[in-house]
């Protein structure tokens, strides 16, 4: 880019410079790290940025290895999908907030199921006592996925659901719900969190062990592949690693890592490239680090594209774009001074769309508090279109490229996913790895680094250990009481009555059968959806078969 | 010699957030604490048995998932029903202010929000156990 007679004056005309701002007292901050522990200059110039490799590493939007943005023209042909994560209480509570936000603008929908649901068990399971409807909705069976979908056509939205050991069960309710409503399954967008390996680093909302879970995994990627062509069969997670508190570098390897390690089971099991990796999809998280932020996604996409080519043969350009949803950081969130969360969520929202983010979600600013409430619910949706339409920051495609400090932060990113993933390799690859607690430790470690830092004022957090006040939280806060689950339970009692008993014993059956063999699990559940079968009775079915994950306790 | 505070920590119910709870066992640890973590999934009747057969002097529990009117109480009749009233109870969590003061009027002896520091959790244990030892001592 810069000939070599220029970066040699470059670097005198540095040193120059160095010299005079070396001498100005600094502020009083001790050290200039990024929230992942990393040390940042005072200053970036040509000199930091690899002069050779422009195609290579930075090229153009929608052509290979697409580090500027997925599409061709991105924003400017499509704008990102406004997806607000969301679900409380009761199912018709739920839709009544699906149906406020869609009504306030937003563009797809995105699912959160409480505890039980997540867990697999239904609403009158003794574990589930006080857990019913609290994180998220409850749902037993199908009659509660009609419910929260209500006047909502499935033809016509897409819909994201985080869910991930019993995620063919929730997928084959939407499915069946589609079905009366007469939409065919070949039209239904969306996307299943199902990415139950991120499940063990971090967001652990476990079943089975791995080796089933994966079985289950890509039995629906085969059958998605044949009958739901345009449903995302996985959101490779980096969010939760990263609210569990790794670094951006771990969140970017650990992901990565679990993306490489389905394709190979998706390969191992028969699957051809092509047909499965253009409905692998992601999720990252937005922290507050903005610029390290920017640079965490333009990796990614240049890293995943370069594997899926050189490593994995796949052929088609569908399969080498990393298609992201974003959600702003739950754990950057205080508790003291509420309303400063709305200030954090713009600014993270901002970073997820300078780069380049194919949906967002935006957090609630009430939500270290309780579920969003209506007020909190919309101004986190406001957040997102005042970032659309009054920044001007979606009007041409990936701004920050040729940064001095962002092309430099990128190209160092990659570089520290490129040592995980050769050390992860070492040790025996993702599954051994889970299974000896490797990432678990890492995160852990580093979880306890950035707590040192807030407690040591070596990072500041406004409202918790600087500019603090003793006031009152006095915005409206969500209440969810044990009415959902009263509710819940006498509402399944009743389906158990009234529903085919027959059909559902025979079809949990089958379910067991195929399970035992190799059949396609996803085709079984289907069936027991349809007939009312529960979500526990369905996870029952399989429990003994598969067994049972445990976690060996550490810190 | 001062004895080593013992403490049990402890995630009840299906919530799996468990940051908080492996920063703390790392702080309490590092502070000369006997740190004992359950792990993820347990029932009120595991963590006091667990808490009773390991003598702890403490029992710190993290709850974000809203279950916490239900898990603290269960956990609370548990410890007086089978011999542990003199362990202290304690935790954490997503826990609204109304809630925690019902809690601590039921025998939590202390709740901690989020933001607070590991340094005041592990200032207030060491007051909180060596009060009860000084109590014991008046009797």
């Amino acid at each position: 880019m810069f000939d070599k007679s220029f970066l040699e004056e470059y670097k005198k005309q540095r040193a120059i410079w160095e010299d005079t701002a070396k001498k100005i007292p600094q502020n009083s901050r001790p050290r200039f790290i990024t929230i992942s522990g990393d040390e940042v200059e005072m200053l970036y110039g040509p000199d930091a940025v690899d002069q050779n490799n422009f195609m290579d590493k930075i090229g153009y939007p929608g052509q290979f290895p697409y580090t500027r943005g997925v599409h061709h023209n991105m924003y400017r042909g499509r704008l990102w999908t406004m997806r607000q994560f969301s679900g409380m209480g009761t199912p018709r509570q739920t839709n009544q907030r699906y149906h406020y936000l869609l009504n306030a603008g937003q563009t797809g929908l995105s699912v959160a199921f409480d505890l039980p649901t997540l867990m697999g068990y239904d609403s009158d399971h003794e574990r589930s006592l006080g857990e019913v409807g609290k994180c998220g909705v409850a749902v037993d069976t199908l009659a509660d996925m009609e419910t929260i979908f209500d006047g909502i056509d499935l033809g016509k939205i897409s819909t994201s659901m985080t869910i991930n050991a019993p995620a063919s069960i929730l997928l084959a309710m939407y499915i069946a719900v589609a079905e009366k409503q007469g939409v065919s399954t070949e039209k239904l967008t969306g996307t299943l969190q199902n990415d139950i390996l991120k499940e063990y680093i971090a967001q652990k909302e476990w079943i089975y062990p791995p080796l089933p879970s994966i079985r289950l995994i890509t039995d629906m990627m085969a059958f998605c592949a044949d009958k739901v062509p345009k449903w995302n069969t996985i959101s490779i997670s980096g969010y939760h690693i990263r609210e569990a508190g790794a670094t951006a570098a771990q969140e970017l390897a650990f992901t990565l890592s679990d993306g490489f390690q389905y394709v190979e089971s998706a390969i191992a099991a028969g699957l051809d490239v092509d047909q499965f990796a253009p409905r692998l999809s992601f999720f990252f998280n937005a922290h507050q680090e903005f610029f390290e932020e920017i640079a965490k996604y333009r990796a990614a996409r240049r890293i995943w594209a370069k594997r899926m080519r050189y490593k994995y043969g796949a052929k088609q350009e569908k399969s080498w774009l990393l298609r992201f949803h974003t959600q702003t950081a739950g754990c950057s969130l205080t508790a003291q001074q509420p309303e400063n969360n709305l200030m954090r969520t713009a600014f993270e929202g901002l970073s997820a769309v300078l780069g380049g983010t194919q949906s967002l979600h935006t957090n609630s600013m009430d939500e270290t508090l309780a579920l969003p409430s209506d007020k909190a619910a919309l101004l986190a949706l406001r957040t997102q279109q005042i970032i659309m339409h009054e920044t001007g920051v979606a009007n041409t495609i990936d701004p920050l490229a040729g940064s001095y400090y962002v092309e430099h932060l990128t190209d160092k990113i990659e570089a520290e996913a490129e040592a995980y993933f050769e050390d992860i390799e070492r040790r025996g690859g993702v599954l051994k790895c889970i299974e000896e607690g490797y990432f678990q430790r890492e995160i852990a470690k580093s979880a306890y680094r950035y707590q040192k830092e807030i407690e040591r004022d070596e990072r500041i957090t406004v409202g918790l250990n600087r500019y603090v006040m003793e006031e009152k939280i006095d915005i409206p806060v969500l209440e969810i009481d044990e009415t959902v689950a009263e509710g819940q339970v006498a509402g399944l009692s009743k389906i158990k009555e009234t529903r085919d008993n027959d059909k559902v014993k025979r079809t949990l059956e089958e379910l067991a059968l195929a399970a035992k063999g190799d059949g396609n699990t996803m085709k079984a559940i289907l069936e027991c959806v349809r007939v009312y079968a529960s979500e526990g009775e369905i996870v029952d079915t399989l429990r003994p078969i598969f067994g049972e994950y445990q976690e060996p306790p550490m810190f | 010699m001062a004895e080593k505070i013992r403490v049990l920590l402890a995630k009840p119910g299906l919530d799996g957030h468990d940051r908080g709870i492996k920063v703390i066992a790392a702080a309490l640890r590092d502070a000369g604490m006997e740190v004992i973590y359950t792990g993820l999934r347990q029932t009120p009747t595991q963590i006091v048995d667990a808490a009773i057969q390991e003598d702890v002097d403490a029992v710190g529990v993290s709850i974000l998932s809203g279950a916490h009117m239900t898990l603290f109480p269960a956990i609370l009749d548990l410890l007086r029903e089978k011999g542990g009233d003199d362990i202290i109870l304690f935790g954490g969590g997503i826990i609204p202010d109304k809630d925690a003061a019902q809690l601590k009027e039921k025998g939590v002896a202390m709740l901690f929000m989020p933001g607070a520091s590991t340094v005041d959790i592990i200032e207030w244990l060491k007051g909180a156990v060596s009060g009860r030892s000084s109590n014991e001592k008046m009797i």
